[in-house]
């Protein structure tokens, strides 16, 4: 049942998410890199909404998260570059784009089972270090892999990985159509765009399934949850492996948009940031989600922008340096939002009500 | 007829100590039986086995003719063995619906869970009253309604009840068991753990005495609560 107005609000949200980029690289004298900018957005929404499963749905805290991104981003490297391909059986190179990404999604699910699987009795934060443990180990994999085989090229990382190439267009070169000229940014946008928009439709499912009432279940009582006949095992280890799967195919298309993949791109850091996200949106709630990725991913960039005139208004010339006053400022902003929005900025009426069920029960 | 629940000289052991010291117990369709004992006589650790939450040391219980040794603790809801804690045990940051909802899990009949909640409702006006309020909001005599609302939802062959009497008021305690005797008429075979043993002698058809891990008195209800020794030792005459 959907009534008129969500109608005319979806078609409004699908129009403005079509003439976005266009309004980006034409609004802005360097509106490439901005349109880089939301691609990249584009694909923390995914994670997020990976890590939103494991973490938001079954209350499950990974620090490791970033791992997950990395198999998919190898997956993607090892099978669509020239580095492995004197190895690997010619069949097995350049898959089309769809069993690509299915590929990267199961290969990240398996890793997903495999962290899930030891940590099955531990939770918060017990299973937060484990998580942390595995992220770096898979890191610190991918950065040793280059001897005593070369598998992963080590910390050099690996190069010249093609871009996506969808009923013979290649995606890396611009293309001509109606009288626009789409360049590999834009044509990325829409690319990720369509799988970001496929997230949000399995994850809103998800959430009304019977599997997302188990999930909810497990973080609120896992012995509970058990004694009304659900396989807490099974349903975390689905957990652990949707989420991974999430993850996987975000890095996939991670490493074609970049054309190049590397240890470095998958620190600790990163699933922090990516937890943030998670939090700050609002743990549990989709468009909560969604709103934190947008945020966490963009604002840093719009203060690279902003920091070195608001210096100079402020003081009247350049004190510090704008890379460490941008992370200042995030990080500043970031504590404020959740000293006053503890339970995030866009948060699940079950969520907003749980931080404030005293109130609730004075009123009782 | 075989009973519904046969358990055959039952042990427990947590680590060396023998909780439970091989009891016999059985409890046929339609049965309401009590279980009575002084505190850590075993009978909860018994329950607990019954649900597959302790593994036995010995014995055999079966359950509609089958052993359950090999179910994992998330089968029994499902076979219709289900059991209603000690403390409840529900989803304090759910609603009281989610909560009722939670204990259909293993059903896949959306039509019938509906009808089954308005049910549930019906024997627990109060709830239905609450339905949308978060379950740990709610008082201890609510909660303990929710808890046997929740269990009913998986429409049990024989329910487990775990000292629902626990930490309530006199004249809420009086309510529960009045809707314990209702489920009871409407067919629901029911085991009822209780410290309350007067209380839970006068609502049930069979009763069993426990005490430090054995059975030491087996009979009708009427017969127990006229025993003398009974009533010295647990009805406080």
């Amino acid at each position: 049942m959907q009534s008129k107005k969500q109608i005319i609000t979806f078609a409004a949200l699908a129009v403005v998410l079509a003439i976005l980029p266009w309004a980006i690289t034409g609004g802005f004298e360097n509106g490439k890199s901005w349109l880089r900018a939301v691609d990249f957005a584009l694909l923390y929404i995914m994670l997020a909404l990976g890590l939103n499963i494991v973490v938001g749905f079954a209350g499950l805290l990974d620090l490791g998260y970033i791992a997950f991104y990395a198999v998919g981003a190898y997956s993607f490297a090892l099978l669509n570059s020239p580095h492995l391909a004197a190895v690997l059986p010619a069949w097995l190179m350049h898959p089309p784009l769809l069993v690509m990404l299915l590929i990267a999604a199961c290969v990240a699910g398996v890793f997903g089972v495999l962290l899930g699987t030891p940590t099955l009795k531990l939770r918060g934060d017990y299973l937060a270090i484990v998580t942390l443990g595995f992220g770096e180990i898979i890191r610190i994999f991918l950065n040793n892999l280059d001897r005593p085989v070369n598998i992963t090229n080590g910390p050099q990382g690996i190069n010249n990985i093609s871009k996506v190439n969808i009923a013979g267009y290649d995606l890396g070169r611009p293309i001509e159509w109606f009288g626009l000229k789409f360049d590999t940014v834009h044509l990325y946008y829409y690319l990720i765009l369509a799988f970001c928009c496929l997230i949000i439709f399995v994850t809103l499912r998800l959430q009304r399934s019977r599997i997302g009432r188990a999930w909810v279940a497990i973080r609120e009582d896992e012995i509970a949850a058990n004694a009304m006949g659900i396989n807490t095992r099974n349903v975390k280890l689905l957990a652990f492996a949707m989420g991974a799967s999430f993850g996987g195919v975000s890095g996939a298309l991670f490493a074609s948009f970049q054309g190049f993949v590397s240890p470095e791109s998958f620190v600790l850091m990163e699933s922090i940031m990516v937890l943030c996200m998670v939090v700050l949106g609002g743990m549990g709630h989709i468009p909560g989600v969604i709103l934190g990725a947008i945020l966490v991913s963009i604002t840093p960039e719009v203060l690279r922008d902003v920091i070195n005139p608001l210096q100079s208004a402020v003081f009247g010339e350049r004190l510090f340096d704008p890379e460490n006053l941008r992370m200042l400022i995030f990080g500043l902003a970031m504590i404020i939002i959740m000293l006053l929005r503890p339970e995030g900025l866009w948060p699940s009426k079950r969520r907003a009500r749980e931080f404030h069920e005293h109130e609730e029960e004075a009123k009782a | 007829m075989n009973p519904l629940l046969d358990i055959k000289d039952l042990k427990v052991a947590y680590g060396g100590i023998h909780a439970v010291k091989g009891i016999d117990l059985n409890i046929n369709k339609g049965e309401l039986v009590a279980l009575i004992g002084a505190n850590g006589a075993g009978k909860s650790t018994t329950l607990k086995t019954l649900v597959g939450m302790v593994k036995p040391a010995g014995g055999e219980i079966l359950f509609d003719g089958k052993p359950t040794a090999r179910l994992a603790p998330y089968d029994y809801v499902g076979k219709g063995l289900v059991l209603v804690p000690e403390g409840r045990g529900i989803f304090g940051r759910l609603t009281v619906e989610e909560n009722l909802q939670m204990g259909a899990y293993v059903r896949n009949d959306k039509a019938d869970i509906a009808n089954d909640i308005d049910r549930v409702f019906s024997l627990f006006p109060r709830l239905k009253e609450r339905r949308s309020q978060l379950a740990g909001t709610l008082s201890g005599g609510e909660q303990q309604m929710v808890a046997i609302g929740r269990a009913m939802m998986s429409r049990p062959k024989l329910l487990l009840l775990d000292e629902p009497s626990m930490g309530l008021a006199p004249i809420i305690v009086q309510k529960i068991f009045e809707i314990i005797r209702m489920i009871a008429a409407e067919g629901v075979t029911m085991l009822l753990v209780e410290q309350n043993a007067k209380l839970a002698l006068q609502t049930a058809d069979r009763g069993y005495v426990m005490e430090s891990g054995r059975i030491t008195l087996a009979d009708s209800a009427a017969n127990l609560l006229a025993n003398e020794k009974i009533q010295q030792a647990y009805l406080g005459e």
